[in-house]
């Protein structure tokens, strides 16, 4: 689903963020992505966005190469990936209706089959009921939840989130990250970048460790989880 | 298709209710908007107001025909009943040549150098009433033309020589009306352009977000384009009540100055033709002026 194939990022302002990069994440698989900050999580994140391109090498998404896409086609890639935000990136001038139905609006789709699917993934974040919110009258973790909900109210077939926990307290950051494996149940291709080293712990799926632009370590782990309820008992002293 | 329609309704409901959450600032936007679509409306009606007053004078235009001395009177008569059977003619007046020494001793004020003279040295004169649908310039030489091929007609005095001039100088003021309406219009989609800058500027978050989501430029441009519409229709509309203030200020002075000529000539407003051209301008140049600004200012604004 994802392959980046010896990928260099390098900016303009000549700071190398990824270096020969190599790495494969098949249909369906859930991933973290880890290492310190400006190990290169965020770059790594933003060539699957088509924020960025590569310097050199291919990254191919979804089958298309990401780097041959022409700008006229940006918006039409971009709608094929869900993307979460550390700080949300929500638009607190619109209901949390209105924000999680634009990438409907966008897709132009029907009044009444957008509030059917705004109210489905509101369900599916436990936020229904709540439609008529503005973000700022949410907490920080129901914002990152809008977020999410955004991010998959179009049924991408690949969600990406970069450090979606970051400012959740661990409590709030399990629940994010359960919302996260019940998309991957039903077959999203998921990848997390995040540090958040007791997260890490509490869900053992594949790890790829970036440092210095490159993966230093990428382990197979098991792709069982455990038990959501379990987990939170585990963490009671 | 239907929810085609219905997003571009609420994306034109959407913007409209943009512009009123800042009603200073747009009112003023299209306010000066509408003051400079409102020069060239008023200039348009300068021109054409004038045309309908010269045309008004044009009909006024008599001919007058002096007759050679001597021709019996008994002549001069046949002669004017002869014209009176011309269809371009409505009526002809014979003026004898004592009569119009008569006239001239009242009027002119030399009474007593008249007095002196032994004999009469005016001939008899005719004017001719030309029918007003015959008072065009082209139309009046030819029948001065005619009455000047009479062999007992010695001079014949049309004088259009000042509504010829009065036309050139239309045509001159209408060229400039022109260039002054192209200049204008630059100035309208600078303002729309400059006032749309400043709005993406301001929403440059959601443009971003927009962007990030899959939002394809003309997706992000449309609320903007909008915008610039409605600026369009608000200042076509604020210059249309300008023009109309003006015309109703001016109405009742040009009337009685038009009175006092003779005439009676009074001031008409934009009728329903340049109303709805005003306003398709007014349309056209907001769009325009947003579009360019949008299409510019939108492709610098990438998600990072």
């Amino acid at each position: 689903m994802i392959r980046f194939d010896h990928v260099f990022k390098r900016y303009p302002n000549g700071r190398e963020a990824l270096s020969d990069l190599s790495l494969e994440l098949a249909s369906g698989e859930i991933a973290f992505l880890t290492g310190h900050s400006g190990a290169g999580k965020s770059s790594l994140l933003k060539l699957i966005a088509l924020i960025e391109r590569p310097s050199r090498g291919q990254v191919i998404v979804n089958g298309q190469n990401v780097g041959s896409v022409p700008r006229s086609k940006i918006p039409a890639y971009r709608r094929q990936i869900g993307v979460v935000f550390q700080d949300h990136k929500l638009l607190h001038d619109r209901t949390i209706f209105d924000n999680i139905a634009l990438p409907l609006i966008i897709a132009g789709i029907g009044t009444k089959e957008i509030g059917k699917r705004v109210r489905a993934a509101l369900d599916q974040v436990g936020l229904l009921g709540r439609e008529q919110s503005r973000p700022l009258e949410l907490s920080t973790g129901e914002q990152q939840r809008v977020g999410i909900a955004r991010a998959v109210v179009s049924k991408p077939p690949i969600l990406i989130a970069d450090e979606p926990t970051g400012n959740l307290d661990p409590d709030l950051s399990l629940e994010v990250m359960n919302i996260f494996r019940r998309f991957n149940e039903v077959g999203v291709t998921v990848l997390i970048a995040s540090h958040d080293l007791y997260l890490l712990e509490q869900f053992p799926v594949r790890r790829i460790r970036l440092e210095g632009g490159k993966i230093v370590d990428s382990d197979e782990a098991p792709q069982k989880l455990l038990d959501p309820a379990r987990l939170m008992e585990n963490r009671k002293p | 298709m239907s929810a085609w329609i219905t997003r571009h309704l609420q994306t034109l409901i959407g913007a409209l209710g943009r512009l009123s959450e800042q009603k200073l600032a747009t009112l003023l936007t299209t306010l000066v908007i509408g003051i400079a679509l409102a020069l060239p409306a008023c200039l348009h009606l300068l021109i054409a107001n004038a045309q309908t007053a010269t045309g008004n004078w044009n009909r006024a235009v008599d001919l007058s025909v002096y007759m050679k001395i001597p021709t019996s009177i008994d002549e001069v008569r046949r002669i004017a009943e002869r014209l009176r059977q011309r269809r371009d003619v409505n009526d002809v007046e014979v003026l004898t040549a004592d009569e119009a020494l008569k006239e001239f001793r009242r009027d002119s004020g030399f009474g007593s150098a008249v007095d002196a003279l032994t004999g009469n040295p005016l001939p008899h004169s005719l004017i001719v009433h030309p029918k007003s649908e015959y008072a065009t310039a082209a139309h009046l030489e030819e029948l001065a033309g005619d009455i000047r091929a009479l062999p007992s007609v010695d001079l014949v005095q049309l004088d259009t020589a000042w509504v010829n001039r009065l036309q050139a100088i239309l045509e001159a003021v209408r060229r400039a009306v022109f260039l002054t309406a192209a200049f204008l219009a630059v100035g309208v989609m600078a303002i729309v352009g400059n006032t749309i800058r400043l709005d993406i500027q301001n929403r440059r978050a959601e443009i971003e977000v927009t962007k990030l989501v899959g939002g394809s430029d003309a997706f992000v441009r449309r609320p903007f384009l909008y915008s610039g519409f409605w600026y369009g229709v608000g200042g076509a509309v604020i210059a249309w009540l300008l023009t109309t203030i003006v015309v109703g200020v001016l109405r009742e002075p040009v009337s009685r100055i038009a009175g006092l000529y003779g005439s009676g000539f009074t001031v008409s407003g934009l009728g329903l033709q340049p109303t709805l051209i005003l306003l398709g301008s007014g349309v056209f140049l907001g769009w325009l002026g947003s579009y360019i600004a949008a299409s510019r200012h939108l492709r610098e604004i990438e998600p990072s």
